[in-house]
């Protein structure tokens, strides 16, 4: 392992900063929205350049975890504030300040409260990075926990109310607990979310008590052998509490309802970010920490995965507001992450976690649009729209390359991410995943391609006057967006590198080298 | 990297360049006709170039690694230079730039800004067919497959806002995406069997019988099944005819030079493999056959002149298909080249006499040949190289083609290629004698396009008629039956006296003709039925699948979970009461309590 000199603790630059941003925000800028915008860019901003460099300098021959900082916080229980990263995590770490940055130009607009807003969403940044970049698990579920609980005061707070009526021979329960609005949205999403922290709470400790009760950094349990039974059932809970986030079936209802409730720089951040720091920790923690559990249970993992795969396009296919269609995408999008860490093997692997990154940026990349045309239009009922086209040429454009990536056009990041996927299924233990993968894709292309001809195609709709194109600070989040989308779709190398020397010795310990 | 791969490369990357440009110079793309200059100007350079390599017969591969991972690269990205992709190169750069040429005066009237999105697209158009062409495995050939037909979905939809051409777009995207869904899990599986994507590291263990996988014919199936979508084989040929709705000059690109003759491009450059799978080879030439046919039979009663050439690319493609089929790859593609030359010619002189007399509609037209005899001489050019006249290109190619399925001893196929030849000389000539000899009609007044669409015409003519000469003097090395030729000359001058007899002099009455044929008339009229099929399919399974699953996630899956929500708040709710905030009530518990406590302890003790 490679410890970096003890210069700038780069990675507590990273992640701390938005909190500072945040603390800024609160107790300076009261009544100011622009220096609000202002401190938010300029802390992110440096995130995210300090993000940029860390990966331009990760040392692909050492590999392992780099930019490496350890305190101890508590040492007779053995927490300590440890931070590493290594190929996976950098990734990761990468996404969160592009969709950060994008987010924050892209949430300009917001009016009400913004110096609230933009507050929980720096502190909401900081959970977000810290998980990315711990190796001490005690640290990690904090921060966890701070990424997932301002969500519940941003989305009930600055949301908006879909139109879901209770229906069907549950519609009593919908009735009681009420659906459809922010807060219902607020709550349902929290509650998930929260159920499955205390699975992941459980399975640490488990870990922690099972290894000695020595330590709780990642590398010590990392070296340590656990007993099959214990790996099994850890693992388990780890993929069910992580996996609610990573939106698993049938535990993903939260993301439809959540994420178009939400508002915009929220949906970036959640379906963007949030939801890979599920699966990331199904991947770090669960099959890092529980190798033999992990390969016990991949069936499962994959098999899951393939529901989700098709499943979330048919849903997405069903709805008929815009938010919704992009969210039940995800949750389809989700599926081949998961599938891709469950095939086992290095192209695989390698295609789910470039998968993260793709979604990540796509899904971003769709909510900012999304967010946009709400904006513009004041309608996300697809049916009512058409022949925006031409009144907002640049949204067109990006919401199509955003369609392409998500169905897997080359050129684009999702195109990679999928091939390495599919490539991966045929070399696992379960070669029938490669179907259901490849039906989701050309699902995908039904139903994006659809919403893109409905929404900008055709004839101008007579029910909307004067739409605009983007506008200043939106043009920026919408360009970043598209440009990493192709760029890292044209030179897939310059992620698949340093993710290479991360899954390979991960591979190597679950399936043998 | 030397010459022979470096100017390939330079064929490459101007279109690409001159793509760039425009899309991120948005003042110069809002230029319209400038923005058009400059991508005539990188695919005029770009031509030569590929002119360069042709003649000169370079050969060569340059490959560099795409997708990293621990034991050397999954995928590599390069060129590979042989006499088919230069050939091919040549072909494609050609009519990529007469159409250019052409549509800054056919579109001449567009706003600057769209004009300049529509030459935009025609230089990643452009790039994808040559990135395609050169690929060195069959992972770039998908990749640069895929783009091709991106553009031929933003193309096909240039009018956007025309409900026609949008919905023509996407059904053009789904059918194409359809076959590639086979292509995919193709190359997956083939490269889980040998791993490596690589052409000339496949065909040289194809050569050395080294190649020995489980389920090859499968394999190659699949990817079979990609150019059925790209080369609109029957039954995923019906995106071709409504892809009409993009602008003239796109159809001529995408029927002579790119998107369709991919699929045949394909099929040819992999030959060696196919060559391992006799059956998929056999299933090739009998639908390819099979397509010829059914197609000829839709071009006979359309009356739409850029929809009766859509349907003979369909029949067209099914020849080379049923050539590859039979082993003639190489007969296969010669016809694709002189193909791509006299259907270019034939849509944008059809675009010509749309742009003059503002309908698509043959029986709108007639007696144009007064009005624009420059464009019916090419147009008749073109027509009698389509029918297979010597000594024109078509005529050439279209024996190779024949003798080449003969020899496979497919009779079946064979005889319904050259029932075909009569249907071709049919439906053209039909389109002849109506649109250009019949009686006038006095709508609006047809005039002879200007120079820059005629002089693309007039060189494609030129070429047609070259072509076909060098052809005669130089390609005597078909061993072809003796009675062939007599065979298909006859077959296509029954077409040809039919068509002359029903439409110029009113000898027959096309009536009697249909009522004497009515089944097929009817089937032939709806298209046989197939594009409602699809589209019943779509609506019944795809949507009504999507909305039932859409329909148990919200009130089914998302219910069971939110009952136990309810449930939740029912509990909280009932148990509310106790915590009521009277002492009495709270005296009366501790009471309870105790006398529990001490019933237990007298129990249990």
């Amino acid at each position: 392992m490679a410890v970096g000199p003890l210069t700038l603790p780069i990675l507590s630059v990273i992640t701390w900063l938005p909190f500072v941003g945040a603390l800024l925000i609160m107790f300076t800028a009261r009544h100011r929205p622009r220096a609000v915008r202002w401190i938010a860019v300029v802390t992110t901003g440096i995130s995210t350049l300090l993000s940029i460099y860390a990966y331009a300098t990760y040392n692909h021959e050492a590999a392992g975890f780099q930019f490496y900082e350890k305190v101890p916080l508590v040492p007779p229980l053995g927490i300590s504030y440890e931070l590493g990263v290594d190929g996976i995590s950098l990734l990761m770490v990468l996404l969160t300040s592009i969709i950060i940055s994008a987010g924050v130009f892209a949430s300009w607009t917001v009016a009400v409260r913004s110096q609230e807003f933009y507050a929980l969403l720096l502190a909401l940044v900081t959970g977000v990075y810290g998980v990315f970049a711990s190796l001490d698990l005690f640290v990690l579920f904090l921060f966890y926990e701070l990424a997932v609980l301002p969500m519940y005061l941003l989305i009930g707070i600055w949301g908006s109310t879909g139109d879901v009526r209770p229906r069907g021979i549950f519609a009593w329960a919908y009735r009681e607990t009420g659906v459809g609005t922010k807060e219902y949205a607020a709550m349902k999403l929290t509650l998930y979310l929260l159920f499955g922290s205390a699975f992941i709470l459980v399975g640490i400790f488990a870990l922690y008590v099972s290894a000695g009760a020595a330590s709780f950094s990642f590398l010590e349990l990392e070296a340590a052998v656990f007993p099959l039974g214990l790996q099994r059932w850890v693992f388990l809970a780890f993929y069910v509490g992580f996996g609610i986030l990573a939106g698993i079936w049938p535990l993903h209802t939260w993301s439809p309802d959540g994420h178009a409730s939400a508002p915009t720089a929220v949906s970036m951040l959640h379906a963007g970010v949030l939801m890979k720091l599920g699966a990331y920790g199904v991947v770090r923690v669960g099959m890092g920490l529980l190798p033999e559990g992990a390969a016990d249970l991949v069936w499962l993992v994959g098999g899951i995965a393939c529901i989700n795969i098709v499943y979330g396009a048919l849903s997405a296919m069903a709805q008929t507001d815009l938010k919704y269609v992009i969210a039940y995408s995800s949750v389809s999008h989700m599926g081949i992450v998961m599938l891709g860490a469950a095939t086992l093997t290095e192209a695989g692997l390698n295609g789910s976690v470039f998968q993260m990154f793709a979604h990540g940026v796509m899904t971003g990349l769709f909510f900012a649009l999304v967010g946009l045309v709400y904006e513009k239009a004041h309608s996300r009922e697809i049916g009512k729209m058409g022949g925006f086209g031409n009144a907002m040429p640049g949204i067109a454009t990006a919401f199509t390359i955003g369609s392409l990536s998500s169905l897997g056009l080359p050129a684009t990041a999702g195109f990679v991410a999928e091939l390495l996927t599919f490539l991966g299924t045929w070399r696992s233990g379960h070669r029938w995943w490669l179907f259901p993968a490849v039906a989701g894709t050309f699902l995908t292309a039904i139903y994006v391609l659809r919403v893109a001809k409905q929404i900008f195609w055709g004839p101008p709709s007579p029910q909307f006057q004067h739409l605009e194109d983007a506008r200043g600070p939106e043009w920026v989040a919408l360009v970043v967006l598209v440009l990493v989308l192709v760029l890292f779709g044209m030179a897939p190398g310059l992620a698949i590198a340093p993710v290479d020397t991360a899954t390979v010795p991960l591979l190597a310990r679950i399936v043998g080298p | 990297m030397t010459l022979p791969t470096r100017l390939p490369l330079l064929v490459l990357l101007l279109p690409f360049a001159a793509f760039v440009v425009l899309a991120v110079v948005a003042p110069l793309r809002r230029a319209g006709a400038r923005a058009g200059l400059l991508s005539i100007a990188a695919m005029s350079v770009a031509f030569m170039a590929a002119l360069v390599a042709w003649v000169e017969g370079f050969r060569g591969e340059a490959t560099w690694s795409w997708i990293p991972s621990d034991g050397g690269p999954i995928a590599t990205v390069g060129v590979l230079v042989d006499p088919l992709s230069n050939a091919m190169l040549v072909l494609v750069t050609l009519v990529s730039l007469l159409v250019q040429v052409y549509s800054l005066a056919y579109l001449g009237d567009e706003p600057p800004a769209s004009l300049g999105r529509y030459y935009t697209y025609q230089s990643l158009f452009a790039f994808s067919m040559l990135g395609l062409v050169l690929s060195p495995g069959f992972l770039q050939m998908f990749v640069f497959w895929e783009l091709v037909g991106l553009c031929s979905y933003l193309l096909i939809g240039y009018w956007y806002q025309r409900p026609a051409a949008a919905r023509a777009a996407v059904k053009a995207f789904w059918i194409t995406k359809l076959g590639d869904v086979g292509f995919v899990i193709g190359i997956v599986l083939l490269w889980s069997a040998t791993g490596t994507f690589d052409f000339g590291e496949l065909f040289a263990r194809a050569q050395e019988h080294a190649l020995a996988i489980d389920g090859l014919g499968t394999i190659m199936f699949l990817i079979y099944l990609g150019a059925v979508g790209k080369s609109a084989q029957f039954p995923l040929h019906v995106w071709l005819p409504d892809a009409m709705e993009g602008p003239t000059p796109v159809s001529a690109l995408i029927h002579a030079a790119t998107m369709v003759t991919a699929g045949v491009f394909m099929v040819t450059r992999a030959q060696p493999l196919f060559a391992l799978v006799p059956d998929v080879l056999i299933l090739i030439g009998w639908v390819g056959a099979f397509t010829a046919l059914l197609a000829a039979t839709m071009a006979c009663v359309e009356s739409d002149i850029k929809r009766v050439l859509a349907y003979s690319t369909v029949s067209q493609l099914g020849y080379m298909m049923a050539a590859a089929g039979a082993g003639a790859a190489d007969a296969g593609f010669l016809h694709l080249l002189t193909h791509g030359l006299f259907k270019a010619l034939l849509f944008l002189a059809a675009g010509a006499v749309i742009h003059a007399v503002g309908t698509n509609d043959i029986f709108r037209m007639g007696g144009l040949f007064r009005a624009m005899p420059q464009t019916g001489i090419v147009f008749i050019v073109g027509t009698l190289a389509l029918a297979g006249v010597p000594p024109l290109a078509g005529f050439f190619s279209k024996e190779a083609v024949l003798s080449g399925v003969w020899e496979a001893h497919l009779t079946v196929p064979f005889l319904m290629l050259a029932l075909t030849v009569l249907l071709t000389a049919f439906y053209m000539f039909r389109v002849v004698f109506i649109t250009f000899f019949g009686r006038a009609f006095e709508a609006g007044h047809p005039h002879e396009a200007p120079w820059l669409m005629r002089g693309p015409l007039w060189l494609l003519a030129a070429l047609t008629v070259a072509v076909g000469i060098r052809l005669a003097v130089g390609g005597g090395e078909h061993e072809a039956p003796g009675w062939l030729v007599p065979l298909s000359l006859a077959s296509a001058f029954v077409g040809f006296a039919l068509a002359w007899a029903m439409y110029q002099r009113g000898l027959v009455d096309p009536a009697t003709f249909s009522t004497a044929l009515a089944p097929f008339d009817f089937l032939a009229r709806r298209r046989y039925g197939i594009d409602a099929l699809y589209a019943g399919l779509y609506r019944a399974l795809v949507l009504g699948f999507a909305r039932l699953i859409g329909w148990i996630d919200r009130y089914l899956v998302d219910g069971v979970l939110n009952v136990l929500s309810a449930l939740t708040l029912r509990a909280g709710a009932g148990l509310r009461g106790i915590q009521s905030g009277r002492a009495q009530d709270y005296v009366y518990g501790v009471a309870f309590g105790v006398l529990l406590l001490f019933v237990w302890a007298q129990l249990w003790r």
